[in-house]
């Protein structure tokens, strides 16, 4: 069976709730059948108001949103099939875990005997079950979430959406579900479309990850090619860490260009989206790209001054006073080696010009 | 022996049961102290008056106080017939008394309530008496008027003998207790009370449930709205709520009345002709109208209240996951909305079914209530007893619904905010 690639598609979806602001600009967007994808991005960016136009809660302001090739702007969100976990898990207080499962399917005039059915293969599948008669007040955070998993799932929808799902939850239990729902997605192969503006969350559970800012699609892609290769400043700062220089292009060739930094040293980059000389850029690095003494002869190489020293335990982090940027991190991981890391020494950085990334100056 | 030993110590060798008696001694005292007047108030002016009120609904003393001697004399009477001299003399002195004294008109008020005719008969024997010669009383004060010889009046007198008596609350439910001792009802053309009880419930409970009708909506709306217009809506909720009762009732008055502006309305749009204009007051629909109106505040707050704490997320899910919007309300809102009704309906018809001056003023006299006819026993005939009695009798109806609702709903499920 060939699996759908537009399975989900927004075509040219703006949103505006005041006629003034559009929260969503010119979204197009395609989800293909089966795949986890996860819109992330700062809060006010517009995935939530995405997942809620999908969901059938609000509608377009322009343009179609296409599920399985039918357009479903006109449809009511009781007719979209589409299951949803919601930031407070929104289960029926004065239902128990039986009856909260068994509500779609009762509403679908499912017979009780497939419902019993359905509902202890749900429960089985986030392990919870024997729990059928409890109240969701009586079940921890962490249950009452696997209960709204559950309950969107029963009834074999086509797309699951989940908002923020994990936000309430302690560190700890967090990364535990996070693990547990990426499993629960490969086994039973459901489209997932997932909302949070936790990165981690993001990196760890998606097949491709939509970063969102100011109502666009900033970049969409995989996990690593996300982290590796950003394609904008704003990308490339929202994920992970990554060290910053300003300044303009002097020259530029095919895969190499020269950056003059304010403080006036030159660097050499890796051109993304400067295309001429004299564009205002911004480079990004990697912390973990930069290495200290390193053998290997790298095009740049200079010296800092070590700022700040903190113990991570696994890795050392190193705050560099470094070609006018004073908080150029370095990870170091711990190793004997690394012993003359002290506070106020002098030490030699060095990276390749093609992880340092010239990019949009914003 | 084994309990002994098994007691827990504090460091200082004290038991812990008595050191935590002792501390929470002292907390309990401040607890105590800082409820005191409170308490005091509740009695001073609950507990006592309500007390007092109970007490006076079966007081019947007045009479046996003013006739000791004729009742002492009459305890040996069987009732049959006419009583002995023993009885006429006795009544004689009482009565004597109670002349000079200048309070026998209060008795002739009392025995008319029990038979009619009496007190004209207590006048004439009054103005006989000064002529009466010492001896054979029976004779002379069956002189006086042919009905003191009548046995029925004698029986009457007896029936008031006793201290105490519940004969306020047969009243007030049509009944009396006959010369033969037996409880019946009232003829039917003086049935009036039965007729108002049973229109109290009718319009508490109509009022109820209009108040219910109109008011959970606006709960919604209030609960749903963005802050700037739900302080609005809160604001026209509540302004009535912050106006005179009697200026509330007053400007019902002005709208419905047959000249008034509702009428008006009316006759300008076509609906009824000018010489046809309905009545709405001074009978039920007023005061249906007008309760309705003061009341319907008492129902909005508590489903507010309510309302305001289910997360809008779960009528989504409800949509999401496949309920019509009907069905979502009907399964995931409603239910959850069950413990504001309750609490709002229960207030509700409460306060309706005591509810007194909007019916005096737009009820008329297919509109008034109950309370209204205690109202008119402590104002207008001053029989407080009666009035007590009835208003006991309401005190027990709506307890027996405060009982029910317990039994059905559960009052820990009341939210009143």
């Amino acid at each position: 069976m060939s699996k759908n690639s537009q399975f989900v598609k927004f075509d040219k979806v703006d949103k505006s709730y005041d006629g003034k602001v559009l929260v969503v600009k010119d979204l197009n967007l395609d989800i293909a059948e089966g795949e986890f994808i996860t819109m992330l991005g700062p809060s006010g960016s517009g995935k939530t108001t995405c997942l809620m136009m999908l969901a059938g809660f609000e509608t377009p302001t322009n343009g179609e949103i296409y599920l399985d090739s039918n357009p479903i702007s006109n449809i009511p969100p009781h007719k979209r099939g589409i299951g949803m976990v919601f930031q407070n898990y929104a289960l029926f207080p004065h239902m128990t875990v039986y009856e909260n499962l068994a509500f779609p399917l009762r509403v679908r005039k499912v017979s009780k005997d497939d419902i019993d059915k359905k509902v202890d293969k749900a429960l089985s599948m986030v392990s919870l079950t024997g729990f059928e008669n409890r109240m969701p007040g009586q079940l921890s955070g962490g249950q009452q979430q696997r209960v709204a998993v559950a309950r969107a799932l029963v009834f074999d929808p086509a797309v699951v959406l989940m908002d923020e799902p994990l936000g309430a939850l302690d560190k700890n239990l967090r990364e535990s579900m996070q693990y547990e729902i990426k499993h629960i997605h490969e086994s039973i192969g459901v489209t997932v479309v997932y909302v949070t503006h936790d990165q981690g969350e993001a990196l760890t559970m998606s097949n491709r990850i939509a970063v969102f800012n100011d109502g666009k699609v900033q970049q969409l892609s995989s996990p690593d090619k996300l982290y590796e290769e950003p394609v904008n400043s704003f990308v490339a700062e929202f994920i992970g860490e990554n060290n910053r220089f300003a300044g303009q292009v002097t020259e530029i060739s095919n895969n190499k260009c020269k950056v003059k930094l304010d403080s006036g040293s030159e660097i050499l980059a890796n051109p993304i989206t400067v295309k001429s000389n004299g564009e205002k850029t911004i480079v990004s690095l990697r912390p973990e790209r930069a290495l200290i003494n390193s053998k290997e002869k790298m095009e740049n190489n200079f010296k800092g001054k070590i700022e700040e020293v903190i113990y991570h335990g696994d890795h050392t982090r190193v705050r560099l006073d470094l070609l006018g940027n004073k908080e150029f991190i370095l990870k170091v991981p711990n190793s004997s080696a690394n012993m003359e890391i002290k506070l106020g020494n002098q030490i030699n950085v060095s990276w390749n010009s093609f992880d340092a990334r010239a990019l949009d100056p914003k | 022996m084994s309990s002994e030993t098994q007691k827990i110590l504090t460091t200082d060798g004290i038991p812990l049961e008595e050191s935590l008696k002792k501390a929470e001694k002292k907390n309990k005292l401040k607890a105590f102290l800082l409820v005191c007047p409170l308490l005091l108030f509740l009695i001073i002016t609950y507990v006592f008056p309500i007390g007092d009120m109970l007490f006076r609904s079966i007081d019947d003393r007045m009479v046996t106080n003013m006739l000791p001697k004729t009742y002492k004399a009459m305890e040996k009477w069987d009732g049959k017939d006419l009583p002995d001299e023993e009885v006429f003399e006795a009544f004689y002195l009482d009565y004597k008394k109670l002349v000079e004294e200048k309070t026998f008109g209060k008795l002739a008020t009392q025995l008319n309530y029990e038979k009619n005719g009496f007190k004209s008969i207590l006048k004439k024997l009054k103005r006989k008496m000064k002529k009466f010669e010492e001896g054979n009383y029976k004779e002379q004060i069956m002189g006086v008027h042919k009905r003191w010889a009548n046995v029925e009046y004698w029986r009457a007198l007896k029936r008031r003998a006793p201290a105490y008596s519940y004969s306020k609350y047969l009243k007030g439910v049509d009944m009396y207790e006959n010369e033969n001792g037996k409880i019946v009802q009232v003829p039917e053309d003086r049935r009036v009370h039965k007729i108002l009880w049973v229109r109290t419930v009718e319009v508490a409970f109509f009022v109820t449930v209009l108040c219910f009708l109109m008011a959970y909506p606006i709960a919604h709306l209030l609960a749903t709205l963005p802050m700037k217009y739900s302080n609005l809506l809160m604001i026209c909720v509540l302004l009535p709520f912050w106006t005179s009762l009697l200026v509330r009732t007053a400007s019902w008055m002005i709208l419905l009345q047959q000249q008034g502006i509702v009428n008006d309305f009316f006759v300008w749009i076509g609906l009824v002709s000018d010489e046809n204009r309905p009545e709405m007051m001074y009978n039920k629909t007023g005061t249906y109208v007008a309760m309705t109106q003061i009341l319907l505040p008492f129902m909005v707050l508590p489903l507010y209240s309510v309302m305001k704490t289910i997360s809008p997320s779960l009528m989504r899910a409800g949509k999401s996951l496949g309920g019509t919007p009907f069905v979502a309300f009907w399964k995931v809102y409603f239910p959850l909305t069950i413990p504001g009704i309750g609490a709002g309906c229960l207030l509700v018809f409460i306060l309706a079914i005591g509810y007194y001056i909007t019916p005096a003023l737009v009820g008329g006299a297919s509109g008034t209530l109950i309370s209204n006819q205690i109202a008119f026993h402590m104002k207008s005939t001053l029989d407080w007893s009666f009035a007590s009695a009835m208003g006991l009798m309401l005190l027990t109806g709506v307890l027996a619904i405060y009982w029910v609702y317990n039994k059905l709903v559960g009052v820990d499920n009341i939210k009143l905010g």
